[in-house]
């Protein structure tokens, strides 16, 4: 308990840490939202090779590691002449791979609206732009809102692994306390705590979101 | 830049070996979470408020907190207390922690899934509690999981790459290790890909089979 509360000096230095990792998540998850959002369309489109890659998009960046793909930019695209930071690379990875995940999410949001209400859109005159931005778009942002907050802090956790080439995140920064305290046990738990923290804050801000939506829905 | 698959042919034993360690911490990551993870969803419905309290922040904790921190406090944590674990064992140990929470979920979502009118049914007939479970909802139960279940296992499966984090000599390491000493990144990584795509598509193909298996049953 003690040895806990001498740790608590190393708590600017994880602030630092944290807001690092909050950073580069949400960089991320932008990014994995625009590019999961483009994967969705594919995923609809007429255009047959569209939904080919689409599909092979999904499937391929969720059947490989994140870690594996952490990897595969970080060291392979040196050799095609390419030199990425790896902090560059960290963003990249997790938002190509978070977008295959997004974009699976949003499917299942807009295969959750009833095609009924799709055929007394265009029963009313409505065209396809307006259908989307006004019925499809609203509905399946809150029908996949539990979904998109899960995936946000899938990510959070997700971005720890991006130590691994070397960004001073909240995990590295843990491993660099580690190795000059000796302290492992006493760091790891308070590291944990710090993402537990910043996870259960993002689950009720979700758990906020869904409410406010399911009012605004019943207005 | 060239593809050269002698390095991968050359290194065949190891990178065998490595896969062998990957399925075996992964199988038995997934077995020891799998049991974990039954007993604590079992635990939760029969116990008291306290116990079930418990286990519920157990389940937050480990699913609110990176893998990677996990293992980093067991494997480097662990000695401080005296608990010195092989890098495989505490693999083993730290995935079938992570899934047990994650299955323990799964469990409980099934549970929840039987008709509230059936254990009604069960206790007007006079079951007991114990029959009840192992005689209406264990049986259902498991039929209705399958495809969460194989969802959870497919993703500890990806986890273990992880684990070459902790040096555990498993695929990933063991291929990006190959990468490391001859600079043949794109053929090592090429393997890992078509070695963990190969993996996960089998498993979610046997998951489906599974799940047309059970299904015909619960037809019936």
């Amino acid at each position: 308990m003690e040895t806990l509360l001498s740790m608590l000096s190393t708590l600017p230095l994880l602030a630092g840490a944290a807001f690092a990792t909050i950073s580069i998540s949400l960089v991320s998850l932008v990014f994995a939202f625009f590019l999961g959002t483009g994967i969705c369309a594919m995923r609809f489109s007429r255009v047959a090779p569209l939904r080919w890659l689409a599909i092979a998009h999904v499937r391929f960046f969720r059947g490989v590691p994140l870690l594996v793909q952490l990897l595969m930019l970080y060291y392979l695209l040196p050799s095609f002449g390419i030199n990425l930071s790896s902090l560059a690379a960290a963003i990249i990875a997790i938002s190509v791979c978070s977008s295959a995940y997004v974009a699976e999410i949003l499917r299942g949001g807009f295969l959750g609206i009833p095609p009924g209400q799709l055929e007394a859109a265009r029963m009313l005159g409505l065209g396809g732009l307006s259908t989307l931005a006004r019925i499809q778009v609203p509905q399946a942002l809150r029908l996949t809102l539990p979904a998109l907050v899960n995936e946000v802090i899938l990510v959070i956790k997700a971005s720890s692994l991006v130590s691994v080439v070397g960004v001073a995140e909240l995990t590295r920064t843990a491993q660099n306390i580690a190795a000059s305290t000796y302290k492992p046990l006493e760091i790891y738990f308070l590291v944990g705590a710090v993402y537990f923290v910043i996870n259960i804050l993002l689950a009720r801000l979700g758990v906020l979101g869904e409410r406010r939506l399911a009012k605004a829905h019943q207005s | 830049m060239t593809f050269d698959l002698t390095i991968l042919t050359h290194n065949a034993g190891a990178i065998l070996g490595g896969f062998g360690v990957t399925l075996e911490t992964w199988i038995s990551g997934v077995l020891i979470g799998i049991l974990a993870g039954l007993a604590i969803a079992l635990l939760q419905l029969s116990c008291a408020r306290a116990v079930s309290g418990a286990l519920r922040a157990y389940i937050e904790v480990v699913r609110g907190t990176p893998f990677l921190i996990q293992l980093f406090f067991l494997y480097y944590g662990g000695p401080s207390v005296g608990l010195s674990l092989e890098p495989v064992t505490a693999g083993i140990l730290g995935l079938g922690v992570y899934g047990s929470a994650y299955f323990a979920e799964v469990f409980r979502a099934g549970f929840r899934s039987i008709p509230p009118g059936q254990l009604e049914a069960g206790v007007c007939l006079g079951m007991t509690r114990w029959q009840m479970v192992h005689r209406i909802m264990l049986p259902q139960m498991l039929v209705i999981i399958v495809p969460s279940l194989c969802n959870t296992i497919i993703v500890l499966s990806k986890e273990t790459a992880v684990l070459s984090v902790i040096t555990v000599p498993e695929l990933t390491g063991v291929l990006t290790g190959i990468g490391s000493l001859s600079f043949a990144f794109l053929e090592v990584l090429v393997a890992l890909c078509l070695g963990y795509l190969t993996l996960v598509e089998l498993t979610a193909w046997f998951g489906r089979w599974v799940e047309r298996k059970v299904g015909h049953f619960m037809l019936r």
